[in-house]
């Protein structure tokens, strides 16, 4: 009987062909959007997480009150005894100090006097000392432009855009005018190294990057720094442990009563990020079952349409005294066979597209001008292991409810009737 | 397999086909519609009958009871002992499957599959071997003379060939009953008589009852007894005793 209906199967193309086709799309596109979303959120994530968030951050209380403005007057000090009670106590991260800051860069001419000025959005970070991760995780080797990176302390990074619209190239000397943490002026040279694009427009349009010592000494903050970022040393973001390890430092380090005593926040809880990550699991399951649900539609009209293709088949089966139930069952088998083929062929070539999308990304820079969000100017999918089974989900599940809707037929069949549909 | 609790043990003399006081109405609209009104018949194995009768007397309707396909509405039709109108769908699908054969006026062979696998289909119903099925098969084709087009598709076919294969296909369990629903109609003269010999030979080799509807003269010529039908009543009883 298994080898009658196999046979059947293989050879009616419409029995076989287009429901096997119509799963296999629904199922790629699955897997496709799936592993799309994902990466594309991950990718939102992952970038504000190395350039602002951290997987975790630390602060004083009142600087995260006011995180926006970047009030360095609020900055946690005695940073060196924090960061070696961090590394020992919170292993599961790599912990680094880092300043924002506001400011002006002020180009001079020969005479010294200001050819350009313009408003830059300053990081210092722990760039020079060789066993620090901030380079590689600002990914900044990658987005030089021109010049090199600071390689000694008196040297800058500016974006590519800062530095054109100022005139400068590598080597100039510029002027960095900002306030000390304790409000008075403070006038630091340096010299510019090289320029980066991270293709970011949030970043390109006025970031400065330089070593944390240099902005120490600029600002007047020795051994104090305005966050300690985290990022998870197997570098995936997990909102749980993140959360786990923000209320475990807080329970024991972290005063309600003192403004000035440090606070540990995870990435899921600073700004809209949280609403982010909710997102990202909210989407693949609303992603998934408009899917399963799509196809359930679409494999539905197949299931009758195919049904009734198959009405004189149905009817010569049943007078020749096979039960309702056998039918329906073998149709159901049908549909789990072509489901599960659907399903493999469709996660193969969304995975395979995936991929493609994983390694070259799609370019979305000209959707994304003067976003005020961190957005990746590429878009990048990414597989995860879920991908290989997600599709299985609509593949299987909407073949064989659509199967089992459209097989309700057979059950209304009335027999007393076959005799005069067969003799059409 | 099933118990047949409302089996006719008590019939002495039993009969194939036995059709008391008959009644079959279908609803129309807010009324009825009487398509057999009182039917009296018997049929002993190894029958040729055919229900000769004008279009609407009620030839198929009575064919379906007898096949199990539909209940009468009054009166009762045992078909092999079993009262048809007591039977459950199951139950009724054990009957057609063990031991009814059915020739349609347009053939119904399942279009992807060889001839081979057309008439083996029944057998796969039922408990047998693939060894047994295709000793099987192979013999009812030889009945209907088509041994050399077992590996054909229907639609390679012509419609006398089709034919053959569906008698075939109702033969190949040697059932106790055939129903054949006007198994000419698509047939030009020579096939008729070629199909219709088939069954004959078939009728005398193996015994099996055959029960036809019709009103097709070749066919009539064929019959050893004719039951006319006119507005669902039995108009004539005909048997032809010397043949
Ligand atoms: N399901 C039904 N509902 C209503 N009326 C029906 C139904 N089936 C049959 N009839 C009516 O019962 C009568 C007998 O029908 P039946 O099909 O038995 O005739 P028949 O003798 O086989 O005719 P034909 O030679 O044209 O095939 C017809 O008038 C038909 O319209
Ligand atoms: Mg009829």
């Amino acid at each position: 009987m298994i080898k009658f209906l196999l046979k059947g199967l293989i050879r009616d193309k419409s029995r076989s062909r287009l429901p096997f086709l119509v799963v296999t799309i629904g199922v790629a596109l699955t897997v496709l959007v799936h592993a799309y979303i994902v990466g594309f959120m991950g990718d939102i994530i992952e970038i504000n997480a190395r350039f602002s968030t951290g997987h975790m951050k630390v602060m004083t209380r009142a600087y995260e009150q006011e995180m926006n403005q970047v009030p360095n007057d609020l900055a946690l000090t005695e940073t060196d005894s924090l960061l070696s009670l961090l590394s020992k106590q919170f292993p599961s991260a790599e912990w680094s100090p880092r300043i924002r800051f506001g400011g002006l860069i002020d180009v001079p001419d020969e005479n010294g006097e200001t050819r350009s000025q313009g408003p830059a959005m300053g990081l210092g970070i722990d760039l020079i000392n060789p066993g620090s991760a901030e380079a590689k995780r600002l990914n900044l080797e990658k987005s030089a432009v021109r010049g090199k990176l600071p390689s000694e302390y008196g040297e800058i990074l500016l974006s590519e855009n800062f530095s054109l619209k100022l005139g400068v190239n590598p080597g100039d000397k510029v002027t960095l005018i900002s306030s000390t943490m304790d409000g008075s002026m403070a006038f630091y040279n340096f010299i510019v190294s090289g320029t980066v694009a991270f293709g970011l427009e949030s970043l390109d349009r006025g970031m400065i990057i330089a070593d944390i010592s240099d902005i120490r000494t600029a600002l007047n903050m020795e051994d104090a720094a305005g966050e300690i970022t985290g990022f998870f040393k197997n570098g995936f973001y997990d909102n749980d442990e993140a959360i786990a390890e923000a209320d475990r430092f807080n329970a024991t380090f972290s005063d309600n009563s003192d403004d000035f005593s440090p606070l540990m926040v995870s990435l899921s809880s600073q700004g809209s990020l949280g609403t982010y990550v909710n997102m990202v699991e909210l989407w693949t399951l609303m992603i998934s079952s408009i899917f399963i649900f799509a196809m359930s539609l679409v494999l539905w009209n197949a299931g009758i349409l195919g049904g009734l293709r198959r009405y004189g088949e149905v009817g010569i089966r049943l007078a020749i005294g096979e039960e309702k139930g056998h039918v329906y069952r073998t149709m159901i088998y049908e549909s789990l066979m072509i489901g599960f083929a659907g399903s493999v062929a469709g996660t193969l070539f969304g995975l395979f597209f995936a991929y493609l999308i994983q390694k070259y990304g799609i370019n979305i820079s000209g959707m994304m001008q003067g976003s005020a969000i961190m957005l990746p100017t590429d878009i990048r999918a990414k597989i995860q292991p879920v991908d290989f089974y997600i599709g299985f989900i609509p593949g299987l599940f909407s073949t064989v409810i659509g199967t089992m809707l459209a097989g309700i037929g057979i059950y209304k069949r009335q027999t007393a009737k076959l005799f005069k549909e067969l003799e059409a | 397999m099933f118990v047949f609790n409302h089996y006719n043990k008590n019939m002495e003399n039993s009969h194939v086909i036995k059709v008391e006081k008959l009644v079959k109405r279908f609803p129309i609209g807010k009324g009825e519609f009487t398509a057999l009104n009182g039917i009296d018949l018997q049929f002993s194995r190894g029958e040729f009958a055919g229900l000769v009768g004008p279009s609407g007397s009620g030839k198929t309707t009575l064919l379906n009871i007898v096949g199990s396909l539909d209940t009468p509405t009054e009166g009762e039709a045992f078909v092999l002992d079993h009262a048809v109108s007591r039977l459950s769908a199951k139950e009724s699908a054990w009957l057609r499957r063990k031991e009814l054969g059915f020739i349609f006026q347009s053939y119904n062979l399942l279009a992807v599959h060889t001839v081979f696998e057309n008439v083996e289909f029944p057998l796969l119903l039922l408990d047998y071997t693939a060894a047994e099925r295709k000793k099987m098969v192979m013999d009812a084709l030889e009945w209907v003379g088509i041994t050399d087009k077992a590996k054909s598709k229907p639609p390679q076919l012509s419609g006398g060939e089709c034919q053959r294969v569906a008698i075939a296909r109702a033969m190949v369990k040697k059932p106790s009953l055939v129903l054949a629903d006007e198994p000419t109609a698509n047939l030009d003269a020579a096939n008729s008589h070629n199909i219709l010999k088939t069954m004959e030979n078939l009728n005398r080799d193996l015994k099996t009852t055959f029960l036809f509807a019709t009103h097709d003269d070749k066919v009539i010529s064929y019959l050893k007894r004719k039951i006319y039908l006119i507005d669902g009543k039995v108009d004539k009883d005909e048997k032809i005793i010397n043949q």
